[in-house]
C-alpha cells in the first residue's frame, strides 16, 4: 500500500501524494535573512493569531535572542548572531578603533549552560562562538583574527534570522504520527490537529530539525500550522503579513524558489559570497523544505542542522512499527470517533 | 448524518478507500479542520484604525465579533505600512484585550496604603471640586510689576503624545480658559 | 544619525530597505552598532554628543572643495545676504558669538542681523532672557522667525564673495572642523569620515538626492536644536531640501506626538504654533505686533487671522471686535513653565494638583526621583491610563520607599487612577511623523469605567462650568464664555462628545455662511471665521473628513494624496517649490516633483504645490507689499520672513546663528574646538536636588569616567506602560541590561549576564551585563573613552520589572526648546548588585563628595566667565526631600 507513496527524495506534488486530488499550489515560506532586522514581529504576530502562550521571561544573554529556540510555545524564533566576520562589502566601522581582542571568556561561560540546557536550540550564542561546541554535536569553528591578540577586531557583523517549522516534503513528524493528528494539507503544509493529538510525542523525535514540541499544559504536540485557517480564506500567514521588511515571504513554493535563486545571484553579485540557500534543494534529506532560507553562514551558526535527514528515509522498519501503532490507535479511535460524532448530534 | 455519511467521515475508511493510502493527508483530516475559516472571515465588522505605538502611523484593521475585538492586523491598503506591523503593533490585540487593562476607577486617599474603589461619577465630581479649589488657591492676578497674569499655578498637566488631536484640543482649550498654563507633553521630552 | 530606525520605526524602515534594494547606500552613524547598523552598508562609530562636530566637518568638506549645489544655494538660501558689521563669530570669540551675557546666560541677538535690517523691529519686546525662558524658537517653529523689512531687498552679494556674506561666514566658521578635528572630537577614524563626505556629496546633485534621518538621538541634547540646524544647513548646501528623496526626516516616537505639538498641550504654544500670550501683551494688537515684523514676507504674516479665528472658536459669539475677541481672557506666561520647572515647583510646594494622561513620568522623564518626589508633595493627582503604571503607584512602590524618602503613611497625595479607553474604543485622529492625520474608527465600546480623554475633559469642563456658572468674579468669565457646545451622542448626564465635531471646528467655519472652510487661506482677522488650528484647516474641506480617506495605495498616484490628510493643505513634501529651478523647471527629469505650467499659468506636478499656485517663477511683487503677496516667484520658503532658507539664522535661535560643537553638559573630555566647553546658554537648574556630574575644566570628572547613553528596544515602548504589561512583548526583552564592550567589562570586572550597576551623582541603577562587540571603545583626543548603553523601559510594575534608567539623569535643557539632555551623561559602572536603602544614600553621598559636587557644579555655563547659575534655596516652610540638601554646600 506504500507503493507509489515515497518517503524520501524529490516529490513533485506533495498534496496529491497525500490524497488531495484537486488542490491549490503548494505554498511555503522563503525567509531571506539578509534583510531581517530582528524586530520579532513574526514571533508576536504568530502568537496573537494562534493564541500561543508566553514562553518564559528569562534573559538568555544570547545577543538579543530571549526566545532561545522553537518549541511548543514559540512557533517562530529569531536568532541573533554576533560575529567577527565581514558581511559582503559592509563596512562595520571598526577599522582604526582602539580595540582589544573581541569577546571575553566570561561571555562564553555565561551562555554555555543555557545552550546545554537547550539541546535542540541555540545558534552561536552571545558574542563568542563556543570553543567546545563539539560536545553539543556542532562543529567548532574559530574566526579570522581570533588568535592574533589586541587590535585585531576589524570585522564584525550581526546576523538575524527568523526560524520556523520547515513543512518538509518528507515530514518525519507526520510519518511517525500514529494517530493521524498530523496531516498534510491540500496546500502541502503539515499541520497538527489538536482535536486528535493524544500527546504520544513520537513526532518530537521524528523531526530532524527539533521543531515540534509538546506543550507542558496539555501534552499535545505544537508547531507552526502555516496559519492553515488563514490559507483557507486566501490570507497569508500572520508572520509573513507582519514582517516589516519582507524577510519572510509567503507564496507558491515554485515561485519562492525562483525568487530565492534570483536573490542569491544578486547577493553573490554584490560580493556577499557567503550567501546560500538552505532547504531549497529537493534532493536533500527531507526532499526539500516548504519553508526554506537564505543564510549568510553555515546552518549550524543559526542552530540549524547542516544535513537534516528524515528519520523514515532509511528505516522502513520504523515506519512499520509506527504504522502498527497507528492502526492500533485507529481501531481504538473508532469508538471515540463514533461516540463523539454521535454525541454531538444529541 | 446517516450511517453511510458517518462511515465516509471516518478517517480509516477514507484512508482505505481514498487516494491517501498512507493516511497522512486528506484521510487524516478531522471534520474540524475541513473548511476551516479564519476568525477574520467570520467577524461581524472591521474598523479602520491606526497603530497606537510609534509615530510611523501604520494602518490597522480591527476585527470585531460579538462586540469583542478578536484580531488586529495591518491594513494592506496603507501607503505608509502596506499591511505590515512591528512587534508592538502586532501585540495590539493583547494591549486592547489583555487582563492588564483597568476597568474600574481606583482611588488612593491621602496617607492610605492601598487602593479603594470609587464610582466614576463620584470621582468626576471630586476631581471637579479639586480643580476649582486648586485653581483659586494658585491664582495669580498680577506680577510684581503689576502686569496682568490672569492665571493659576494651582494645577498642572502632562500628556498628549498618545492622545487624539481632538482630545488635545479640548485639554488645551479647557486649561487655557481656566488660566492653567502648566500643560506639557512628551513632545517636550 | 541620532536614529535607530530599524528598531524604533521598523515598519517605516521597509522603505529604507526598498531603497537599498534599488541601489541606495545606507550609512548609519551612531554611538553603537544597532539593528540599523546591521542592515547598513556602512556603520560609522561616533561618540555620543558630538554630531555637530561630525556634520560641521562634512560642511567644511563641502565648502572647502566647492561641492555645494551652487545654483540651489544661491537662489534659495540666504547665502548671499550680508550680515551686519557688528556680528562676531565663535572664531573671533573662542566659542561664543557676539552679544553673550554671562549673568543671564543668554545672547542679545541684535548683532546677528542682516546688514541694514533694524534689529529692534524683529527682536520682540522684552529681553533675550524672556526669549529663552519661553522657548521662543519653538513658538517660531510653525511660522518662521520675524525679520523686519525682509520683503524689501536685503543687501546681498550674488557672487558669494563678500567677506560678510553668509556663505563666507559659514566657510570661516566651519574651517576648523577638519577631518583631524572630527577624529579628535568624535573618535571617528578619518578614513571613515572622508568616506561619508564623499558618499554624501557624490549623491547630491541635479539627478540625485540624499535623505537625512534623525530621531531623539538628536533632540535630547543641551544643544539639540542646533544638531538639526547643522543637518539642515548641510542638506541645503547640497540641494537636498524640498526635493524628492531629499529632506531632513524627524522620526517621532509616539502615535500623535506630532499632533500634540501642532495642537499643543505645551505651555508656550497655542494651536498652530501661535505663541501663548505673555505679560508684555497688553492687548491683541501688541500680541500681533510681537508675532510678526513689519514688511516681512510669507504666510506667517497672517498671524492676526489665525489668532482671531482661534479666539472665535474658543469663545464663540462672546468673542467680538469690541472685546478684542476675548484676548484678555487668556492667561499670560512670563517665563519657564515647562514640565521640569513644574515638577520642581511641586517639590517646592507651589503646585497642588496634577493631571497625567497617557504618560508615565515616574519612569519616562529625566531624573525620575525628582518626578516622584514632586508627585509625593501634591494634594491630588489624576492618572489616566490603560493600566496601573508607576506614576500611579509611586506612593507604595517607588525606589524612594526603600530609602525612606517617601513614606506611604506620611504621603498625603490623593490619587485618582482613571481607566482610559484604548485606540480602538474611541474615534479621532492621530498625526503621524510626516504630518499626516489619520482618522480612527471606533471598533467597540470601552468597558466599565474606561473612557476617552475627550469624554473626561468634556465632562470635567462641564462640571467646572456648572460650579462657576453663577460667579461674578471676572476671572471666571473665560470659563463662562467658553464655547463648550460640541455635538454629543446619547442621553442623560454622561453623553459622549463627538470627536468629528471637534475636528470640524478645528478645521474652521465661515461664520457668515456657516460653511466649513476649505483651507487656511480663507481665514480672516475680522471675526467672520473661526478655526481651532489654522494649519489643520482643510482637514474637513468640502465638508468631508479628509483624514478618514482610505483609498488603497495601489489605486492612486505616487504621492498617495487620497490617503489621510497632511497639513498644510495636504502637501506631502514641504517647500517643494525648491524641486524646480528658479525658472520653474525640474532640476532634472529623474527628480521632478512640481513645475510651472506656463500655458495654464499655474504650478503643477505630482505633489500639491507648497507655493502660491499662480505665482509665476519670475514674479516680482510691487514695492511695499507684505505677507504672502510679497513672495517672489523664486522664494520657495514661504513661511520664512525673507522667503529663503536660512544657512545663517539672524533670528529665531537663542544659542547662535550658526551651530558650533559644544561638549555635552556632562562630558569626560575638554572641548577640543573652543575654550567654551558646553552650550553657553543651556538651561540649568542649580538646585541641591538636581546635582550635575563635573565636566572639564571643573575637577572631579574622573569619578564618572564613562559616557552613558540610553535608547529604545524595538520590543518595548518608552516607559513600558504599553509593553511591560504584555506577555508577548515582555518575554522578548525580559530584563534591564547594559551593553558594554569587552574592554570595559575587563576593566571593571563585569561578567556577561552578571549583575552590575551604573552610577551617577543622582542614582545607581542595577542591570544585567551584556558584553558585546557592538560597543567599541573610542579614542578621543588621545585617550580611550568607553560608552555604556542601556534601554530605559523598566520600572516597578508590569510582568518584567527593573530599575528606572532615567533616574541616572539630571535635568539640563536645550535653551531653544527646553528638551532635556537625556542622550548623554557621564557615569561609572561597578560590578555586582547596587546598594539598597541607607547604603545607597551613603554611597551617592560619598560619590558626590569625592567628585567635589556642589549645587554650583555644572552651572557655570559660560566657561570663561565662571558665573554659577544656582537657584535661591527653597523657602524654609517648603519641604525638601533630597538627602543631597544635607550633604552639599550651597554657595
Amino acid at each position: 500500500m506504500t507503493g507509489r507513496n515515497r518517503l524520501s527524495g524529490p516529490l513533485d506534488d506533495v498534496a496529491r501524494d497525500a490524497g488531495h486530488l484537486d488542490h491549490p499550489a503548494r505554498v511555503g515560506f522563503f525567509t531571506d535573512t539578509s534583510v531581517c532586522i530582528g524586530c520579532k514581529a513574526c514571533e508576536v504576530a504568530c502568537k496573537e493569531w494562534n493564541a500561543v502562550p508566553e514562553d518564559g521571561l528569562d534573559l538568555l544573554g544570547m545577543s538579543f535572542d530571549n526566545t532561545g529556540m522553537l518549541g511548543a510555545n514559540s512557533w517562530r524564533h529569531v536568532a541573533f548572531i554576533e560575529q567577527s566576520r565581514p558581511l559582503g562589502h559592509q563596512d562595520p566601522g571598526l577599522a582604526g578603533l582602539p580595540t582589544g581582542p573581541s569577546g571575553i571568556g566570561e561571555t562564553v561561560h555565561a551562555v554555555e549552560p543555557r545552550l546545554r540546557a537547550a539541546p535542540r536550540g541555540g545558534s552561536e550564542l552571545g558574542t563568542e562562538p563556543l570553543p567546545n561546541a563539539q560536545d553539543l554535536g556542532m562543529p567548532a569553528f574559530s574566526r579570522p583574527g581570533d588568535d592574533s591578540g589586541a587590535e585585531s577586531r576589524t570585522d564584525f557583523r550581526w546576523l538575524m534570522a527568523s526560524d520556523v517549522c520547515k513543512h518538509c516534503t518528507h515530514a518525519g513528524c507526520l510519518d511517525v504520527c500514529p494517530t493521524g493528528a498530523l496531516f498534510r494539507t491540500e496546500f502541502g503544509t503539515v499541520v497538527v490537529q489538536q482535536d486528535i493529538c493524544n500527546g504520544c510525542g513520537y513526532c518530537v523525535s521524528g523531526c530532524p530539525y527539533g521543531v515540534i514540541d509538546r506543550r507542558e499544559q496539555d501534552g499535545r504536540a505544537q508547531k507552526c500550522t502555516l496559519c492553515y485557517d488563514r490559507l483557507g480564506d486566501g490570507l497569508e500567514p500572520a508572520c509573513a503579513k507582519a514582517c516589516p521588511t519582507d524577510s519572510i515571504q509567503f507564496g507558491p513554493l515554485d515561485e519562492l524558489r525562483e525568487r530565492a535563486d534570483r536573490r542569491l545571484e544578486q547577493l553573490h553579485g554584490l560580493g556577499v559570497d557567503e550567501a546560500r540557500l538552505y532547504g531549497r534543494d529537493p534532493n536533500d534529506g527531507v526532499g526539500g523544505d516548504g519553508a526554506f532560507f537564505l543564510l549568510l553562514d553555515e546552518p549550524e551558526v543559526y542552530g540549524l542542522p547542516p544535513d537534516p535527514v528524515v528519520p523514515t528515509r532509511n528505516a522502513p522498519q520504523m515506519w512499520r512499527r509506527a504504522g502498527a501503532a497507528a492502526a492500533a490507535f485507529a481501531l481504538a479511535g473508532i469508538g471515540a470517533f463514533v461516540s463523539s460524532t454521535l454525541g454531538s448530534r444529541r | 448524518m446517516d450511517l453511510g455519511g458517518l462511515l465516509r467521515s471516518w478517517p480509516l475508511y477514507r484512508q482505505l478507500t481514498g487516494p491517501d493510502k498512507l493516511g497522512r493527508g486528506a484521510a487524516a483530516q478531522s471534520p474540524k479542520h475541513v473548511g476551516l475559516r479564519p476568525r477574520t472571515a467570520t467577524a461581524d465588522r472591521v474598523a479602520k484604525s491606526v497603530c497606537p505605538y510609534c509615530a510611523v502611523g501604520c494602518a490597522q484593521r480591527v476585527f470585531v465579533e460579538n462586540e469583542k475585538v478578536v484580531q488586529i492586523e495591518g491594513d494592506p491598503d496603507s501607503p505608509i505600512s502596506r499591511g505590515r506591523l512591528c512587534p508592538k503593533g502586532s501585540a495590539s490585540l493583547q494591549l486592547v484585550t489583555g487582563p492588564q487593562r483597568l476597568d474600574k476607577v481606583r482611588y488612593r486617599a491621602p496617607y492610605a496604603t492601598e487602593w479603594t474603589e470609587l464610582e466614576l461619577g463620584e470621582a468626576m465630581e471630586m476631581i471637579a471640586d479639586r480643580v476649582v479649589e486648586a485653581r483659586a488657591r494658585g491664582w495669580q492676578e498680577r506680577d510684581e510689576q503689576g502686569r496682568r497674569l490672569a492665571r493659576t499655578n494651582g494645577f498642572a498637566g502632562l500628556g498628549g503624545a498618545t492622545l487624539d488631536n481632538e482630545e488635545n484640543y479640548l485639554i488645551k482649550k479647557l486649561f487655557t480658559a481656566l488660566g492653567a498654563i502648566q500643560i506639557e507633553n512628551q513632545a517636550r521630552i | 544619525m541620532g536614529s535607530n530606525m530599524a528598531e524604533a520605526h521598523p515598519v517605516g524602515f521597509q522603505w529604507v530597505m526598498e531603497a537599498k534594494a534599488r541601489g541606495a547606500r545606507l550609512i548609519h552613524i551612531d554611538p553603537r552598532f544597532t539593528r540599523t547598523s546591521a542592515l547598513a552598508d556602512t556603520y560609522v562609530p561616533i561618540r555620543a554628543g558630538t554630531d555637530i562636530a561630525f556634520l560641521g566637518g562634512v560642511i567644511n568638506h563641502v565648502l572647502t572643495n566647492e561641492l555645494d549645489f551652487r545654483e540651489f544655494v544661491a537662489a534659495y538660501t540666504n547665502a548671499s545676504f550680508l550680515v551686519g558689521e557688528e556680528f562676531a563669530d565663535t572664531e573671533d570669540l573662542d566659542g561664543l558669538f557676539s552679544g553673550y551675557d554671562p549673568e543671564t546666560a543668554t545672547y542679545d541677538r541684535s548683532t546677528w542681523h542682516y546688514e541694514g535690517v533694524d534689529p529692534s523691529g524683529s527682536t520682540p519686546k522684552g529681553d533675550s532672557a524672556r526669549a529663552k525662558e519661553q522657548t521662543q524658537p519653538m513658538q517660531a517653529g510653525g511660522r518662521g522667525a520675524t525679520v523686519e523689512g525682509a520683503a524689501e531687498d536685503i543687501v546681498k552679494d550674488p557672487t558669494l564673495q563678500h567677506p560678510r556674506c553668509v556663505f563666507q561666514i559659514l566657510k570661516r566658521h566651519f574651517a576648523r572642523y577638519t577631518p583631524e578635528m572630527v577624529e579628535r572630537v568624535c573618535g571617528t577614524p578619518q578614513q571613515q569620515f572622508r568616506d561619508v563626505c564623499e558618499a554624501w556629496t557624490g549623491n547630491s546633485n541635479r539627478d540625485r538626492t540624499t535623505a537625512l534621518v534623525y530621531s531623539v538621538g538628536w533632540t535630547q541634547h543641551s544643544v539639540g536644536a542646533q544638531y538639526i540646524r547643522t543637518g539642515a544647513i548641510l542638506q541645503l548646501l547640497l540641494g537636498n531640501v524640498g526635493r524628492p528623496g531629499g529632506g531632513v526626516f524627524a522620526l517621532r516616537g509616539h502615535a500623535s506626538i506630532q499632533g500634540s505639538t501642532d495642537i499643543p498641550t505645551l505651555f508656550n504654544l497655542l494651536p498652530g504654533y501661535l505663541s501663548m500670550p505673555d505679560v508684555a501683551h497688553d492687548d491683541l494688537a501688541t500680541y500681533i505686533d510681537d508675532q510678526r515684523a513689519g514688511g516681512q514676507k510669507g504666510y506667517g504674516y497672517n498671524v492676526d487671522a489665525y489668532m482671531v479665528s482661534l479666539l472665535k472658536e474658543y469663545f464663540g459669539d462672546a468673542a467680538t471686535a469690541e472685546n478684542d475677541f476675548g484676548f484678555g481672557w487668556l492667561p499670560r506666561i512670563d517665563g519657564d513653565h515647562g514640565t521640569y520647572r513644574t515638577v520642581m515647583d511641586m517639590i517646592d510646594g507651589k503646585v497642588f494638583g496634577y493631571f497625567v494622561m497617557g504618560q508615565n513620568p515616574a519612569v519616562g522623564s529625566a531624573h525620575g526621583k525628582l518626578q516622584r518626589l514632586g508627585m509625593a508633595n501634591l494634594d491630588w493627582m489624576v492618572v489616566r491610563d490603560l493600566t496601573e503604571i508607576e506614576t500611579a503607584t509611586f506612593w507604595k512602590d517607588s525606589p524612594e520607599i526603600e530609602t525612606g524618602e517617601i513614606v506611604t503613611e506620611e504621603c498625603r497625595t490623593e490619587v485618582f487612577l482613571m481607566p482610559a479607553a484604548s485606540h480602538v474604543e474611541k474615534e479621532g485622529t492621530f498625526t503621524q511623523t510626516q504630518r499626516m492625520l489619520q482618522w480612527r474608527e471606533k471598533a467597540v465600546e470601552p468597558r466599565g469605567d474606561q473612557r476617552s480623554e475627550l469624554w473626561f475633559f468634556y465632562h470635567l469642563g462641564r462640571l467646572v462650568r456648572e460650579r462657576l456658572a453663577a460667579s461674578e468674579d471676572p476671572r471666571d468669565e473665560p470659563v463662562q464664555k467658553l464655547a463648550w457646545d460640541y455635538e454629543t451622542e446619547g442621553d442623560g448626564e454622561w453623553v459622549e462628545p463627538s470627536a468629528e465635531d471637534v475636528l470640524r471646528r478645528i478645521n474652521g467655519h465661515d461664520l457668515t455662511t456657516g460653511e466649513v472652510l476649505d483651507n487656511y487661506l480663507g481665514l480672516k482677522a475680522d471675526g467672520t471665521t473661526s478655526c481651532g488650528c489654522w494649519i489643520y484647516s482643510g482637514v474637513f474641506a468640502d465638508g468631508v473628513n479628509q483624514a478618514a480617506r482610505r483609498k488603497p495605495h495601489d489605486a492612486q498616484g505616487p504621492y498617495e494624496a487620497e490617503w489621510g490628510w497632511t497639513w498644510p493643505m495636504n502637501r506631502r513634501v514641504l517647500y517643494n517649490r525648491a524641486s524646480a529651478d528658479p525658472e520653474g523647471r525640474p532640476w532634472s527629469e529623474r527628480k521632478k516633483l512640481i513645475w510651472w505650467d506656463a500655458d495654464a499659468g499655474r504650478w503643477t506636478g505630482h505633489d500639491i504645490p507648497d507655493f502660491p499656485v499662480g505665482t509665476a517663477p519670475g514674479y516680482v511683487p510691487p514695492e511695499g507689499t507684505t505677507g504672502p503677496d510679497a513672495l517672489h516667484g523664486d522664494d520657495p520658503f514661504i513661511m520664512q520672513a525673507d522667503g529663503k532658507a536660512w544657512l545663517f539664522a539672524p533670528h529665531g535661535v537663542v544659542d547662535g546663528p550658526l551651530p558650533a560643537h559644544y561638549e555635552p553638559h556632562e562630558s569626560p573630555v575638554r572641548n577640543p574646538i573652543y575654550t567654551q566647553q558646553a552650550n553657553p546658554t543651556r538651561k540649568v537648574y542649580g538646585r541641591p536636588d538636581n546635582p550635575s556630574n563635573p565636566a572639564p575644566p571643573e575637577g572631579g570628572s574622573e569619578v564618572f569616567p564613562f559616557v552613558l547613553t540610553a535608547a529604545r528596544l524595538t520590543e518595548h515602548h518608552t516607559a513600558g506602560g504599553m509593553s511591560r504589561q504584555l506577555p508577548y512583548l515582555a518575554e522578548l526583552q525580559p530584563a534591564l541590561f547594559m551593553e558594554v564592550s569587552p574592554e570595559l567589562a575587563r576593566e571593571r570586572g563585569l561578567t556577561h549576564l552578571g549583575e552590575a550597576h551604573v552610577v551617577t551623582s543622582r542614582a545607581a541603577v542595577q542591570a544585567r551585563v551584556m558584553v558585546t562587540d557592538r560597543m567599541a571603545p573610542l579614542r578621543i583626543d588621545g585617550r580611550v573613552v568607553h560608552q555604556v548603553w542601556m534601554p530605559y523601559h523598566w520600572g516597578a510594575t508590569g510582568l518584567v520589572t527593573g530599575d528606572v534608567v532615567n533616574d541616572l539623569l539630571g535635568v539640563v535643557l536645550d535653551p531653544n526648546v527646553f528638551i532635556q539632555e537625556s542622550k548623554v551623561a557621564t557615569c561609572d559602572v561597578r560590578p555586582g548588585p547596587r546598594p539598597r536603602g541607607a547604603a545607597l544614600t551613603a554611597m551617592l553621598d560619598e560619590l558626590r563628595t569625592r567628585a567635589g559636587i556642589t549645587t554650583a557644579t555644572g552651572t557655570r555655563v559660560g566657561t570663561a566667565a565662571g558665573v554659577a547659575h544656582v537657584e535661591e534655596p527653597a523657602t524654609p516652610d517648603t519641604p525638601t526631600h533630597s538627602p543631597a540638601a544635607t550633604s552639599e554646600e550651597t554657595p
